[in-house]
């Protein structure tokens, strides 16, 4: 455990000293804040029967595709390929905690980088008070149930992206795997999803399995509010999986 | 009671797939000596190290540090050992303190001790003054090196594993690491492998060749020079004939043989001799009483050679290619 709190702290510390980390801020926060303008137009200019963060984190699988995995692709593929992971190897540090501490590393500040986006709807209120008297843009609800779905997602799809960093040497292989799999689950869920609409006659048992893995449909009850505890189970236990799996992995290959 | 060797390895093979990198390797490694490992590229010097470190794992046979089977226990083992891998990869963007530091903190160096021993493996390997503050990345290959060295120094282990520690380093840098290395002689127990030969013969106590994954030598390179390359070698320069002078030997009592010849023109001849003689007197005056009496050349100059390591090593990885090659067919008939 000492070993984790060590190693989670240089890579915060490598993180902060790092300029990609800085720059990949900042478009993240220029493409997220031209989008939240955008919906906010849109609602001036026809009325929608959303809220506009509702309209917002639904299009969260945008900045999902390319930032996780600029941050996960480096963490270990990156030390991997220079050799610092045979030197990590080499003190007694348990694998695990290399693992758990990349992880929960690439994990805050994706975090950070969604937690930075709620300034969006307090500038937004903070200029426009008249817009937000009926409490559409700072709506409690929606904003908690958002962020919550992000975070617990977020575990998985981080997941994703230190499972495939932890297989190759490789960046580059690890960033196109993580984007690959991360479209597999985001969108092929959902298209596993409109299939089950059309087809009437399907199981029931598989109807309850394709809703399971809709991540469209969790963030659907979730912006609304509606917190399950299928979806929390779902993104945590298929994380911890992956996370296992990287470090047999890493043990493995070394 | 013997004492607990510091590093034992048994029978250790380690194969990749259809390839055997290392097979049934033995040696023991006493505390606090400095022992060489030497090999040509891909002769499992690497796998060696790595597997002895706890890295990788042996796909038989067992090896112990400091009493410690690393396969069972291969965290108390990395307690005990230093290593630096080869090319010694550090990360670019960390100053050289904080990467000691941090690498300190790794190694369980307790934290009231933590500066202090920083400060003590950078005087040793003389980065405090110098490098101390200085960006990795911008370092140059030489100090590098001595951080990699630094790293392998820090929680006071009792073995320390260097992969190739002089590789691509100049003179006066090598000569600095030989230092360091003479200094740690007799507290820390050493295992460097090289392929510069001269530094391995200088450094260490003890030589272990190995050469397609076994070890054909291990000893002093004194013991390695008699096993290989037995006799006494001297390198004359003579003017006159080559067959004259052996008759002229064999007329002396001493059978030699010409294992180098160069011509230097003018009937000038500068050969290396291998002589069979009693050892026990003195052969040089033998040799120099012998030629300076034939009336048929002179004597321009007479120097005992001592093989260096160099040629040992020469020797004695062709003498195991060669018992490969011998031993396939027999292998091949009992399949």
């Amino acid at each position: 455990m000492r070993h984790y709190f060590i190693l989670l702290k240089h890579e915060l510390r490598m993180l902060l000293i790092s300029p990609p980390t800085y720059i990949a801020s900042v478009l993240f926060l220029c493409l997220m804040g031209f989008l939240y303008w955008a919906i906010l137009r849109g609602m001036v200019n026809a009325p929608a029967d959303m809220l506009p963060s509702v309209q917002f984190f639904s299009v969260f699988w945008i900045p999902v595709f390319f930032v996780v995995p600029l941050l996960t692709m480096r963490s270990i593929a990156g030390e991997r390929s220079i050799g610092t992971l045979d030197t990590l190897m080499t003190t007694p540090t348990s694998r695990v905690a290399v693992v758990l501490s990349k992880f929960s590393g690439a994990y805050i500040f994706y975090m950070l980088l969604w937690f930075a986006t709620l300034g969006f709807p307090l500038i937004a209120n903070k200029l426009y008070p008249q817009a937000s008297e009926g409490g559409a843009i700072l709506d409690m609800a929606s904003l908690t149930g958002g962020y919550l779905f992000l975070a617990t997602s977020g575990l998985l799809f981080i997941a994703i992206g230190i499972f495939a960093s932890s297989i190759t040497r490789s960046q580059l292989v690890a960033g196109m795997l993580s984007f690959t799999t991360l479209f597999v689950v985001i969108v092929g869920g959902q298209q596993l999803g409109n299939i089950a609409e059309n087809s009437v006659d399907l199981v029931v048992w598989l109807d309850a399995t394709v809703n399971y893995l809709q991540i469209f449909q969790h963030l659907d009850d979730f912006s609304r509010g509606i917190i399950d505890t299928r979806p929390f189970f779902y993104y945590t236990s298929t994380a911890v999986l992956l996370l296992g799996l990287s470090t047999l992995v890493i043990e493995a290959k070394a | 009671m013997e004492p607990i060797p510091s590093i034992r390895v048994e029978n250790l093979t380690r194969q990749y797939g259809a390839i055997t990198a290392i097979q049934n390797i033995n040696f023991t490694v006493n505390p606090g000596e400095v022992v060489g490992f030497l090999g040509p590229n891909g002769a499992g010097k690497s796998t060696t190290m790595r597997i002895l470190s706890g890295i990788m794992s042996a796909t038989s046979g067992s090896a112990w540090v400091s009493g410690i089977c690393v396969a069972q226990n291969p965290h108390e083992v990395k307690r005990k050992i230093g290593y630096m891998p080869e090319n010694n990869p550090l990360p670019d963007d960390m100053r050289v303190v904080e990467y000691l530091r941090f690498r300190a903190r790794l190694k369980e160096v307790p934290g009231n001790k933590l500066r202090e021993s920083v400060q003590e493996v950078m005087e040793i390997c003389d980065l405090a003054r110098t490098a101390r503050r200085k960006i990795i990345g911008t370092l140059s290959k030489g100090f590098r090196q001595r951080v990699g060295i630094a790293d392998a120094l820090l929680g006071n282990p009792e073995v320390i594993i260097m992969d190739e520690p002089t590789i691509g380093l100049d003179p006066h840098q090598i000569q600095g690491i030989r230092t360091l290395i003479d200094n740690l002689r007799g507290k820390l127990t050493v295992v460097l492998s090289s392929h510069i030969l001269p530094e391995i013969e200088r450094s260490c106590d003890r030589v272990i060749i190995i050469n397609r994954g076994r070890v054909v030598a291990s000893g002093t390179s004194e013991s390695l020079r008699e096993e290989f390359l037995p006799g006494n070698r001297f390198d004359v320069e003579i003017k006159g004939s080559e067959p004259d002078l052996l008759v002229a030997l064999k007329e002396h009592g001493i059978t030699s043989e010409i294992i180098h010849r160069q011509e230097l023109g003018d009937n000038t001849h500068r050969l290396s001799l291998r002589t069979e003689g009693d050892e026990t007197k003195n052969l040089g005056a033998q040799l120099i009483a012998a030629l300076s009496q034939s009336p048929k050349f002179t004597l321009h100059s007479l120097a005992p050679r001592v093989p260096n390591l160099e040629e040992i090593f020469l020797a004695a990885t062709k003498r195991s290619w060669e018992e490969t090659i011998e031993n396939k067919p027999k292998a091949a008939a009992k399949a």
